[in-house]
C-alpha cells in the first residue's frame, strides 16, 4: 500500500508540535497540545486509508476505504469531549488557584520523608512483637479466670449444663 | 463427599451469627459437622478396603479439564478420619477453652470451620489443581487463625510469617503442579500416578512440589514459621499444627512418593532436610521454658522424622510412615490439648513457674504420660508400633544397600533420643515438684479441678493411643493397602516382633534419653544461649524489610510529583519502545508517492504553520485559533479525500471547540506568561521531534507491511444487504461496529458529567428541579397543576415558572431586551438567531434521519442542533439559553444512552445477539417504499447524547460562569 509523504510529513511535524506543547506544566498548553496529538492521530488512520477515491456509498466504485473512516469519525467526537473537560478543568484550577498550572504533587515530594517515619513505625512494631512473643500465656490481658465446676455460678452466668 | 464439603462451607458462616447467641456453646453445634464426616468416612471404611474406591466428580472448569473430584482411597480415607476426628475433639475443646470469651468466639468458630472444611476437601480431591486451591485457602484461614488475637504485635507478625511462608511455597507448588499436569496431560492425581512421566523437567516439577511440602510442613529451612505461629490460641495449635495443616504437606509426600521416589531429586532432599530438621528440633526442644515452645520445636522435629519416613518410597517405609501419622496425629494433639488446659488453669506456661501441680492432677498427669509415651516411643503404645515399624523398614532398606536409609536410620535414632529427652521434659516441666536453685523444694502452684468435659478431647485421644498400640494388627491391616501402591513387601504392624534390631534401637534411643535429659538438666545446658548467633527467623526478617526499604527507595526515585517528568516518560518509553522494534526488525519494504491529490500539499503546508506558531504562540486565544487552523487544514482533507462525513463533522467540532474555549478565556487572561515553570525546551523539543520521527516511521513500515485484503471490501455489500442502508460509514458506526459506538456515547456522558461537577461544584444541574420545588409553594393552591407543565425561565429575580400572563403573547421577543446590558447587545445578530433556529433544528433532524443513505448521521445532526444552541447562548445570554432548551442536560444524557442501550438489548429479550438490527418495510401508496430500520433509534440516542453534551458545555462553561462573574461582581461591589 503505498502512502503519500506529503501526509506522513504533516503528521510528525503535528506530533512534534503536540509533544512539545504536552509536557509543560501550564494546562492550556497541555490542552492546545492535547489537541494538536488528537489531529495528528486522525492524520494517522487517514494514511492508513491508503489511496483516496471517492465517498463510500454503495453502488460507486473506486471507494475510499471506509473503516478508518469509522474509527475517526469516533476519534473525532471523543477528542472534543475530552478537550472539553480539560477546559472544565482549566477553569477550576484557575478558579481555585488563580493559575492554571500543574505545580509538583506534594504527597510524592513527601514520599521521601515519610518512608524514614515508616522505617522507625516498623522498628517500633518489630520490638513490641519481641517483646509480646516471650509471653508464656495465651491469655494476656492477665486475667487468670480457670474453669472449675462451680465456675458458672461464680460467674452468675448462664447455669452449668 | 462433595456435599459434605459444601455442608462445612455453609456452615463457616452460619457459625458467626450463631455464636452470639450461643456464646461458647456454639462449638458444640459446630462440632456436629466434622462428626457428621467422620461417620460418613467410617460407614465408607469397608468399601475403601474391598478396594471400591468411592470417586465423585463435578467438572468446574471444562476447557482446562480440573474437576472438583473426590475420590476416597486408603490414604484419603485415614486422613479424612485424622481431620474430621480431631477437629471434632477440638472444637468440643474449644467449648470450655473460650468459655467466659466476650468477643472473638464467632469469628474464631467460623474460620475454624472453614478450616477443617479445607483439610477435608484437601486430602480427598483428585484434581491436583483443586488440591493446590484448597492448599492456598488453608494458608489464608492458618493467618486469620494464628492472628485471632489481632491486638497483639506478635500474632499479627506470626500470622504474617506464616503467611509469607507458607504462600511462597504454595506458589512454587503451583508451577510444580502446572508442569506435571501438562507433561501428564492430565489434573488427575490417579492418572498421573498409575502412569507416572520422567525426565528432567518432571525432576523440575518434583522438586517445586516438594519446596511445597516442605514450607507446609515447617521442615528445614521453613521451619521458623512454626515455634512464632504459637501465638495462636492453644486449640489452634493443637489442630492446626498438629493434625491438619503441617500434615498437608504430609499428605502431599505420601500421595507422590510411591510413584516418584525413585526420581533423582526426591530423596536426597527429604532425607538431609529431614533428619536435620529432626536434629535441629530435638535440640532446641530441650532448651525451651514455655512448655508451647517444647512441643513446637518437638512437632518441627516429629515432621522431620515423618517426612523421611513418608517420602522413603518403599512399601514397608510407606506403612510405616502412614502409621506415624496416625500416632503423631494422636499424640500430638493432645499433648497440646493439655498445655491449653494448664493455661487456662494457671495462666502461665512457664516452667520455672510450674511445680507440684502432678499430686493435685492426677487425671491428667496420666494422660499427659501415656501421650508422652507414645510420643518418645513406649510400649504397648501406637507410637512404640509405628517407630519400630520405621526403624524395621530403614534397617531392611540399609542392610539391602540403600545409603540413604544407612544415613536416615543413623539420624532417626540420634532424633529418637532427643525426642525421649524432651518428651520426659514436657512431663516433669508440668508436673514434677520443683527444686531451687539451692536444693530447696518449690512451693506448689495451687491448681484449680477442671471439670471433666475440658479434658475429655485428651483423655479420648490418650485411650486411642492405647487401643491403636493394643490392636496394632487391625490397625496395619486398615492401612495396608496404601503400603501396598508402594511395591512389595511383607511387613505387618504388631507390638512383638521378636528380638530385632529394631527393637535393640528402640531401647538404646529410650535409655540414652533418659541419660541426655538428665544431663541437660544437671549441667544447665537447657539455659545456656545459642550456639549460632542468628536462627532462621532472622533471614526472614532481613529480607522482608530488605523489600521494603527497596521499594522505599525505587518510589522515591521514580514517583517525583511532576507531571511533565510522568508524561515525558510515557512518550520516551514510547519511542524507546518503538525504535527497538523497528530497528531490529527486517527488511521493511515501503512504497512511498509524494502526493496522492493536489489538494493536500496546499492543506499540508497550511497545518504545518499552523502548528508550528500554535506552539509558540504567547496568547491563549492565538494558540487555539492556529490549533483549529490545523483542525479545517484535516476538513479539507478529509473533504477531497473522500470522506463527506467527516468533513462536516470535523468542522462542527472545531467550532464547538472554538467557542467552548472562549467561553472559559472570559476568567483567565490572555498572556499565557513566559511559559511558566517548565523548562528544558532543548530537551522537550527532541522529545517531540524523536515522537514525531518514530510515528512516521511506524506510519511508513506498517502500511509497507500490509499483505492481505481489507475487511471493509465486504462492507458496501453488508451495508446494502443487511444494514439496509448506502452510506457506507454511518451504517458501520451504528450497527456494523456498534459497540465502539456505545462506549464512546459512555465517554461522552462520562465526560459530560466531568464538566458539570468541575464548575458547578455542588449539583449537577443549575438546581432546575430543587427551584421547582421550592417554586411549587410560593403558587397558589389550583394554578399549581397547571405551573407543572410550564418551563422554568430565569428571569432577573432568578428562576422563576413561566406565568400565564407572559405566555399569552405578551412576552418580548428578545429576550435579550431585559437581561442584557445594552452594551453587549447586537440587535441583527439577536434577530437572526431567533428566525433562524428553528430552522437549524430542522436540518439537524433531517442530518438524522438522512444519515442512514446520505451524508450525515447522529453525530453531525447533534452537533448542528448544538451549535444552534451556541447561537442562542451567544446572541442572547443564559436566559435565552434557559428559554432555548429548558430541559436538564443530564436528562438528554440519560435519554440518549437509555435509547442506545435499549436498541442493543432488545434483540437479546428475542434470542439474538445484541445489537441486531430489525426492518420494517411498507409500501404507502403516493409516498412509495419505505423502509424503517432499528439501528434508527441508536442514531436517536446519539442524537440525544451529543446535544445532551453540548447543552452541557454551554451551562457549565457558559452559563454557570456567567453567573459566578455577576456574583463576583456584585460581591466587590459590595466591598467598600
Amino acid at each position: 500500500m503505498s502512502v503519500s509523504t506529503t501526509l506522513v510529513i504533516v503528521m510528525a511535524v503535528l506530533y512534534a508540535a503536540g509533544v512539545f506543547a504536552m509536557l509543560e506544566r501550564s494546562l492550556t498548553r497541555v490542552l492546545i497540545g492535547f489537541l494538536l496529538l488528537g489531529n495528528a492521530t486522525n492524520l494517522l488512520l487517514l494514511i492508513s486509508m491508503g489511496f483516496p477515491g471517492v465517498s463510500p456509498f454503495y453502488g460507486a466504485e473506486g471507494t475510499s476505504d471506509p473503516l478508518p473512516q469509522a474509527l475517526m469519525l469516533t476519534a473525532i467526537v471523543i477528542t472534543f469531549a475530552v478537550s472539553a473537560f480539560l477546559l472544565a478543568l482549566i477553569y477550576r484550577s484557575w478558579q481555585l488557584g488563580e493559575a492554571d498550572t500543574v505545580f509538583d504533587d506534594e504527597e510524592d515530594v513527601s514520599l521521601r520523608v515519610r518512608a524514614e517515619e515508616t522505617e522507625d513505625a516498623l522498628d517500633v512494631e518489630e520490638e513490641s512483637a519481641e517483646t509480646g512473643d516471650e509471653e508464656t500465656t495465651d491469655f494476656t490481658d492477665g486475667v487468670v479466670s480457670p474453669i472449675t465446676a462451680a465456675y458458672d455460678l461464680n460467674r452468675g452466668e448462664e447455669p452449668t449444663p | 463427599m462433595i456435599a459434605i464439603l459444601v455442608v462445612f462451607g455453609i456452615a463457616s458462616i452460619v457459625l458467626v451469627p450463631l455464636a452470639r447467641i450461643l456464646r461458647a456453646r456454639v462449638f458444640y453445634a459446630a462440632a456436629l459437622v466434622p462428626i457428621a464426616g467422620l461417620v460418613h468416612a467410617l460407614a465408607l471404611g469397608p468399601r475403601v478396603a474391598e478396594g471400591d474406591i468411592p470417586f465423585e466428580a463435578y467438572s468446574w472448569f471444562g476447557p482446562l479439564g480440573v474437576d472438583l473430584s473426590m475420590r476416597m482411597d486408603t490414604l484419603a480415607w485415614v486422613m479424612t478420619i485424622i481431620v474430621t476426628a480431631v477437629g471434632a475433639l477440638v472444637m468440643i475443646y474449644c467449648r470450655n477453652y473460650f468459655r467466659g470469651s466476650k468477643e472473638g468466639v464467632g469469628r474464631f468458630a467460623g474460620v475454624l470451620m472453614g478450616f477443617a472444611g479445607a483439610m477435608y476437601g484437601l486430602v480427598l480431591t483428585d484434581d491436583l489443581i483443586v488440591l493446590v486451591m484448597f492448599w492456598e485457602i488453608t494458608s489464608v484461614l492458618s493467618y486469620l487463625l494464628i492472628g485471632h488475637t489481632y491486638n497483639r504485635a506478635a500474632s499479627r507478625r506470626a500470622a504474617l510469617q506464616a503467611l509469607l511462608t507458607t504462600t511462597l511455597g504454595g506458589l512454587v507448588m503451583f508451577v510444580g503442579a502446572v508442569i506435571l499436569t501438562v507433561v501428564a496431560g492430565t489434573t488427575s492425581i490417579d492418572a498421573i500416578l498409575t502412569d507416572p512421566p520422567a525426565g528432567a523437567l518432571v525432576n523440575s516439577a518434583l522438586v517445586c512440589l516438594l519446596i511445597g511440602a516442605l514450607s507446609k510442613s515447617a521442615i528445614f529451612p521453613f521451619h521458623y514459621w512454626l515455634p512464632g505461629a504459637m501465638a495462636a490460641p492453644t486449640p489452634v495449635s493443637a489442630y492446626l499444627h498438629a493434625a491438619a495443616m503441617v500434615k498437608a504437606g504430609i499428605y502431599l509426600l505420601a500421595r507422590f512418593a510411591p510413584a516418584f521416589a525413585e526420581a533423582a531429586p526426591w530423596r536426597p532432599i527429604l532425607v538431609t532436610l529431614g533428619i536435620f530438621t529432626m536434629l535441629l528440633g530435638g535440640l532446641q526442644a530441650l532448651r525451651e521454658v514455655d512448655l508451647k515452645r517444647v512441643l513446637a520445636y518437638g512437632t518441627v522435629s516429629q515432621l522431620g522424622f515423618i517426612s523421611v519416613i513418608v517420602g522413603f518410597g518403599t512399601r514397608d517405609t510407606a506403612l510405616a510412615g502412614l502409621s506415624l501419622v496416625v500416632a503423631h496425629a494422636m499424640f500430638k494433639a493432645a499433648l497440646f490439648l493439655i498445655v491449653g488446659i494448664i493455661d487456662r488453669q494457671l495462666g502461665t506456661r512457664d516452667i520455672d513457674k510450674l511445680s507440684g501441680v502432678g499430686r493435685q492432677a492426677p487425671t491428667l498427669m496420666i494422660v499427659s504420660i501415656i501421650v508422652a509415651a507414645s510420643m518418645a516411643g513406649v510400649p504397648p503404645l501406637f507410637g512404640f508400633v509405628a517407630k519400630e515399624a520405621a526403624l524395621t523398614s530403614l534397617f531392611d532398606e540399609a542392610t539391602a544397600g540403600s545409603a540413604w536409609a544407612g544415613t536416615a536410620l543413623v539420624g532417626i535414632v540420634i532424633g529418637s533420643m532427643l525426642t525421649t529427652g524432651y518428651a520426659i521434659r514436657f512431663v516433669w516441666g508440668a508436673f514434677a515438684r520443683k527444686k531451687t536453685a539451692e536444693g530447696r523444694v518449690c512451693q506448689d502452684t495451687s491448681w484449680p479441678d477442671p471439670p471433666i468435659g475440658f479434658m475429655i478431647s485428651p483423655i479420648a485421644l490418650a485411650a486411642a493411643t492405647l487401643v491403636a498400640g493394643i490392636a496394632a494388627p487391625v490397625v496395619g491391616g486398615m492401612l495396608e493397602p496404601y503400603a501396598d501402591l508402594a511395591g512389595e513387601g511383607h511387613y505387618h504392624l504388631a507390638l512383638w516382633h521378636g528380638l530385632e534390631p529394631a527393637l535393640g534401637m528402640s531401647a538404646l534411643a529410650l535409655g540414652l534419653g533418659v541419660v541426655v535429659f538428665w544431663l541437660s538438666i544437671r549441667t544447665g545446658w537447657d539455659r545456656k544461649k545459642r550456639l549460632l548467633g542468628f536462627q532462621a527467623t532472622d533471614v526472614y526478617y532481613i529480607v522482608t524489610r530488605a523489600v521494603d526499604r527497596l521499594a522505599v527507595f525505587i518510589t522515591g526515585r521514580t514517583q517525583t510529583g511532576s507531571l511533565p517528568i510522568y508524561v515525558g516518560t510515557i512518550f520516551v518509553v514510547l519511542v524507546g519502545a518503538e525504535a527497538a522494534v523497528l530497528l531490529s526488525g527486517g527488511d521493511w519494504a515501503f512504497s512511498l508517492d509524494a502526493w496522492q491529490h493536489p489538494a493536500q500539499p496546499i492543506a499540508a503546508l497550511l497545518m504545518i504553520i499552523a502548528g508550528i506558531v500554535a506552539v509558540r504562540a504567547q496568547k491563549r486565544y492565538t494558540g487555539v485559533v492556529l490549533v483549529s487552523v490545523t483542525g479545517l487544514g484535516m476538513v479539507t482533507l478529509f473533504a477531497f479525500l473522500g470522506a463527506p462525513d467527516l468533513a462536516v463533522t470535523q468542522v462542527l467540532v472545531e467550532s464547538v471547540t472554538l467557542v467552548a474555549f472562549t467561553l472559559v478565556l472570559r476568567r483567565i487572561p490572555s498572556r499565557m506568561g513566559s511559559h511558566n515553570g517548565s523548562g528544558h525546551p532543548v530537551l522537550r523539543a527532541v522529545i517531540g521531534i524523536a515522537v514525531g520521527a518514530t510515528m512516521a516511521a511506524i506510519a511508513v513500515v506498517a502500511a509497507g507491511a500490509r499483505i492481505h485484503e481489507p475487511v471493509s471490501t465486504e462492507w458496501a455489500e453488508l451495508a446494502y444487504q443487511i444494514g439496509h442502508g448506502k452510506n457506507v460509514v454511518n451504517v458501520a458506526l451504528v450497527d456494523l461496529r456498534g459497540w465502539d459506538t456505545m462506549g464512546e456515547l459512555s465517554v461522552l456522558v462520562l465526560a459530560a458529567t466531568g464538566v458539570a461537577s468541575l464548575v458547578f461544584v455542588t449539583a449537577r444541574a443549575d438546581r432546575l428541579v430543587e427551584t421547582r420545588e421550592k417554586l411549587k409553594h410560593q403558587i397558589p393552591g389550583r394554578a399549581r397543576r397547571a405551573a407543572r407543565r410550564r418551563p422554568l425561565v430565569e428571569t432577573p429575580d432568578g428562576l422563576r415558572v413561566e406565568p400565564t400572563a407572559q405566555r399569552s403573547g405578551q412576552r418580548a421577543w428578545l429576550v435579550g431586551g431585559t437581561t442584557l446590558v445594552s452594551e453587549s447587545r447586537s440587535m441583527i445578530l439577536e434577530v437572526i438567531v431567533r428566525i433562524l433556529f428553528h430552522t437549524i433544528i430542522v436540518i439537524s433532524i433531517y442530518l438524522l434521519f438522512a444519515g442512514h443513505n446520505l451524508p450525515g448521521g447522529g453525530f453531525a445532526g447533534g452537533l448542528v442542533a448544538g451549535l444552534a444552541l451556541v447561537m442562542r447562548y451567544v446572541a442572547g445570554g443564559r436566559y435565552e439559553l434557559g428559554i432555548a432548551a429548558p430541559t436538564d442536560a443530564g436528562r438528554l444524557l440519560g435519554f440518549g444512552l437509555l435509547l442506545a442501550v435499549g436498541t442493543a438489548a432488545a434483540p437479546m429479550i428475542m434470542g439474538l445477539n445484541p445489537l441486531t438490527r430489525a426492518v420494517w418495510e411498507a409500501e404507502i401508496p403516493v409516498i412509495g417504499h419505505i423502509e424503517f430500520v432499528s439501528s434508527t433509534f441508536f442514531d436517536i440516542g446519539v442524537y440525544l447524547v451529543v446535544i445532551g453534551l453540548v447543552l452541557d458545555v454551554l451551562r457549565a462553561l457558559g452559563s454557570e460562569v456567567d453567573r459566578q462573574i455577576t456574583e463576583g461582581r456584585a460581591t466587590e461591589g459590595a466591598r467598600p
